[in-house]
């Protein structure tokens, strides 16, 4: 009511300058985040009382994409909107939205596009221009069980660094009861809903990205990939370390957090919740290496959308400036656990002083400067699913990798040729 | 007929308000489907245009289609038999004299009023290896863990499964309601006759209540190509399609790949299935009608 | 019955309650212990508390409401005049526009979920309480049945409705009506059962807390990133379930018996 009253009298005393903007935001992982971005939109409007600012939270991703669109096609207005990173093509394609190099004219603008970790820019640049500021980010780390490790005879301050060293751990990490039935497995990665994005992880480990930055073409038959989906497969059926078949990615942290696995490989999202249940000492830890250490990143950006007077494109990049400032970046992080977006973030006190009380939050920045960006492409939906129906088939055995690689590479070459 | 009935246009006015909605929200889109199945989808970059047949032949080419197909097939065979024998038990022993009769049939029904998409979280927890109930169970018999919804060749076991739990209890409904009408006396004659309880089963009972199986059978039919709302929890349809089902890849092409022409082609494959079950179920009807 | 079977009749009562007796044992427990089952196990009522905050359900239940109660109601209205119309009506295309009307039976709204959208943007009801009821309201079902049930009325009662003077809109309040009331009973209870637990058009036409019911918040706010928390998720659907389940368990004699009246067999 206050605010309501406060806006009202906003809109009396500043009758001609007012700029009214709207964005719809998702919210993937669970807690009331809608507070937290209700008083970053306060914040903002205290600062700049010419400026009025609707933020509807819109659901998942896809709900928010759909929500933006649906609202963009009948004519109300949104002028920008925090979307899926991946998105991208699909808004191309649709032709709604706008590069932030067309509005960020100043010095000044131009330092801060430039200001942010630049894994976290690929999936929102096309063609050299800049259509998505990366806002809730998120990547894959790994989990480890220090009481097993112990067990087992390891390190337990000592995660496993390289495919190799995790392979011959998981073999020591293994349990048996005493009917040879397996009571406890080395490592799991899952490989429903997301498998794609952790199978982009080994494949970057074993120096391929996956897609172009056109987004026209994929990678995935070149043998380095194939290598890279064989190494999973062996994990499960021939160093019997994992579960064969798919590992679900929504019971994956109850089986660790059960010590039913010692490793797991799960997004930075699950730290709170892993911290909340484990009832063992655990450590964070970048995914371990091939030719290189990597990990894909996810999450949402800013879009600025084209339905908008040049007036309002300049208070839209204005909020999205000030959202993304250092200040409100780290405390940003700190609620909501999303990965920092911008080196200076962490210099500020207040992230300073969070990371030295919990270091594991570190972890996901420190491998920022390997991570690749999340599998994208015009048709995203069917090349991802094409991908991800590949990897099931060669995790439960119905294909062979490489077979498996192949027809989805097929299956996406028939897809892009039209974007080439 | 000896009384007079009302005449003409009040038939048809008492029938619009429906009429409209039927036709608005049933006729109207089957056919608009058919139109689209015609079409490319359009984008804001590549407007739609007319294809003829081309997406029946990308249909006739799209392995996944046809691994949906079959195994929509193998949920049908799953799910219908099993239903009704499960449904008509539990009927029978509900109908006989059982301690806490109310109680038992409660608990049969009570999955009819819990939603599918609540409790497939919770029949995720079954399914779980390791730490899920069922291998908690099979752990007892000294059985090591197995991966239920990961593994595909179990994966659809388990959706059956749980489609059983979910709708034996309704159907019992029915075929509780039958029971209770037949008249006593046959019993009563079948006892002095000497007859045993199966042979009374199989000559008198299940062939009067033939008339509640066939309403059944059309239900159970009908819900092995509808009810798809436990996918979204417990598999998305994976491991690599093996628990897919027609309507889930429909909303997939439709709300996930944004192909509207493709999905009206998916689904014009659905209305042809479901019409010819329909042409069936009018037959079914009619012998109905006959029995009253 | 011997006791073989009374035993098989039992264990596949209690096989049959056990998801709903897992939700509460994982609702009232520790997230720690929801897979954990430890009979020491401290009880608690966070989760509820948690749920509660996590997904706005007070916002889902109002929705849910609306939805089944306007459904219900316009279900009512149509099909009664429906039914009567094919009961007791005699005119050109009847037999034609009752099987039209039956083809509903076999192709549900879900079937058609990819026009049916496209037809709700075109009337701007993508995202409202009344695109999510729409496509039910004119129910084969519900015609069927109570075309059924007014054939098995004798005629003889509405011929000294009509000696009063009664306009057929009268004899049909006044006969026709309360001779149908366990047919109406037993299809209400059908009818609510089945939209408080639909999900996929109401998952399809919606996009926001304000029209999303029960189903559709549960699915979201059951599968964050972050994986499943079965213990929030559990304290969610009990709280979800609770209105349904209380009404079944209070009206089970009621609803069971309308049923046998009715002669839905």
């Amino acid at each position: 009511m206050k605010k309501l009253l406060f806006a009202a009298l906003l809109a009396a005393s500043f009758p001609a300058k007012a700029v009214e903007l709207t964005f719809y935001y998702p919210i993937a992982v669970g807690g009331p985040l809608t507070k937290v971005v209700d008083n970053l939109v306060a914040g903002f409007q205290k600062e700049h009382p010419d400026v009025r600012i609707n933020a509807v939270y819109a659901g998942n991703y896809d709900d928010a994409r759909i929500k933006a669109l649906a609202a963009l096609r009948a004519g109300q207005p949104a002028q920008m909107s925090v979307l899926f990173s991946i998105d991208l093509y699909e808004l191309l394609e649709q032709d709604v939205i706008l590069p932030f190099d067309d509005v960020a004219g100043t010095p000044a603008d131009k330092a801060w596009l430039k200001s942010f970790y630049p894994a976290l820019m690929a999936n929102g640049t096309y063609k050299g221009k800049v259509y998505g500021i990366p806002f809730q980010r998120s990547t894959i780390v790994m989990y480890w069980n220090k009481e097993a490790f112990k067990e087992a005879g390891l390190d337990p301050e000592k995660p496993p660094a390289t495919w190799n060293e995790m392979a011959q751990m998981a073999r020591k990490l293994v349990k048996k009861d005493a009917s040879g039935n397996v009571s406890r497995w080395g490592v799991m990665v899952p490989s429903t809903g997301y498998a794609y994005w952790m199978f982009q992880a080994f494949a970057r480990e074993n120096g391929q990205d996956l897609m172009n930055r056109e987004g026209n073409q994929t990678n995935f038959a070149h043998a380095d990939v194939v290598g890279a989906l064989q190494y999973w497969v062996d994990l499960g059926k021939k160093l019997k370390v994992m579960p064969e078949g798919t590992v679900e990615w929504g019971t994956l942290r109850q089986s660790f957090t059960e010590g039913k696995t010692a490793i797991m490989w799960h997004t930075t999202g699950n730290l709170t919740a892993v911290k909340d249940t484990a009832r063992f000492p655990f450590g964070v830890a970048m995914l371990p290496a091939s030719k290189q250490r990597g990990s894909p990143t996810g999450g949402g950006n800013w879009y600025l959308f084209k339905k908008s007077t040049p007036a309002e494109r300049k208070a839209a990049l204005e909020f999205i400036k000030w959202v993304t400032a250092p200040e409100r970046t780290a405390e940003w992080s700190i609620a909501t656990g999303y990965v920092g977006t911008r080196p200076d973030a962490y210099e500020t006190p207040k992230l300073k002083e969070y990371v030295s009380g919990f270091p594991q939050a570190a972890v996901a920045r420190d491998q920022l400067k390997f991570a690749t960006a999340e599998l994208s492409t015009f048709q995203t939906g069917r090349v991802r699913k094409a991908l991800d129906d590949a990897i099931q088939a060669a995790l439960t055995g119905g294909k062979s990798p490489a077979d498996a690689l192949k027809a989805a590479q097929q299956e996406s070459e028939r897809l892009l040729k039209p974007y080439r | 007929m000896t009384t007079k009935t009302w005449s003409v246009p009040y038939g048809w006015l008492l029938l619009a308000p429906a009429a409209i909605l039927l036709v608005g929200f049933t006729h109207y889109p089957a056919a608009a489907t058919l139109v689209h199945s015609l079409f490319s989808t359009g984008t804001a970059v590549r407007p739609s245009r007319f294809v003829g047949l081309a997406n029946y032949a990308a249909l006739a080419h799209d392995p996944v289609f046809w691994q949906v197909l079959g195994n929509n097939f193998w949920f049908a065979l799953g799910t219908i038999p099993a239903s009704i024998a499960l449904a008509l038990l539990m009927a029978i022993w509900v109908n006989g004299k059982l301690p806490a009769r109310a109680l038992v049939r409660m608990s049969y029904f009570t999955p009819t009023v819990l939603p599918m998409i609540a409790v497939a979280n919770l029949w995720l927890y079954f399914y779980t290896p390791q730490i899920g109930l069922l291998d908690k169970v099979t752990a007892l018999f000294g059985a090591g863990s197995h991966n239920w919804l990961g593994d595909p060749h179990t994966v659809m076991g388990c959706l059956i499964a749980m489609t059983l739990w979910k709708e034996a209890g309704f159907f019992m409904i029915f075929y509780l309601a039958a029971l209770q009408s037949l008249p006593p006396e046959l019993e009563e004659a079948a006892r002095v006759e000497g007859a045993s309880r199966w042979y009374f089963f199989r000559r008198v009972s299940f062939p009067l209540l033939m008339p509640t199986t066939l309403f059944v059978l059309v239900n159970a039919t009908i819900n092995s190509f509808k009810l798809v709302d436990h996918l979204f929890i417990l598999t998305k349809g994976g491991p690599d399609n093996a628990s897919n089902l027609l309507l889930y890849y429909i909303y997939q092409v439709a709300f996930s790949f944004f192909d509207t022409a493709y999905a009206s082609t998916l689904t014009m494959v659905l209305l042809l299935l479901l019409g010819a079950f329909a042409i069936l179920q009018f037959q079914l009807i009619e012998k109905r009608v006959h029995y009253r | 019955m011997n006791l073989l079977e009374k035993a098989a009749a039992w264990l596949l009562a209690i096989l049959w309650l056990l998801p709903l007796l897992y939700a509460m044992w994982a609702a009232f427990h520790p997230p720690a212990y929801a897979t954990h089952l430890d009979a020491l196990a401290p009880l608690t009522l966070a989760n509820f508390e948690k749920a509660w905050g996590y997904a706005p359900f007070p916002r889902h239940f109002v929705n849910t409401v609306i939805l089944v109660t306007m459904v219900l109601a316009a279900q009512l209205v149509l099909c009664t005049l429906a039914g009567f119309a094919f009961a007791r009506f005699e005119f050109a295309g009847r037999e034609i526009a009752f099987a039209l009307v039956l083809l509903q039976l076999m192709i549900m709204p879900e079937v058609l979920i990819v026009e049916n959208y496209l037809s709700m943007s075109r009337l701007g009801l993508v995202d409202s309480i009344l695109g999510i009821g729409l496509p039910y309201m004119a129910s084969a079902f519900g015609i069927f049945l109570l075309r059924q049930t007014f054939k098995t009325i004798p005629r003889e009662l509405e011929e000294a409705a009509r000696v009063e003077g009664c306009s057929w809109l009268g004899v049909l309040w006044r006969v026709y009506v309360p001779l149908a009331r366990p047919t109406y009973l037993a299809y209400a209870l059908v009818s609510v059962s089945y939209h408080w637990n639909n999900f996929l058009w109401p998952l399809v036409v919606t996009n926001s807390v304000n029209t999303r019911p029960l189903t559709v918040g549960l699915a979201i706010f059951g599968a964050p990133e972050s994986g499943v928390d079965w213990s929030v998720i559990s304290a969610g659907t009990l709280m979800a379930v609770a209105p349904l389940l209380l009404a079944f368990l209070l009206f089970q004699r009621q609803f069971m018996q309308s049923f046998m009246q009715a002669g839905i067999k």
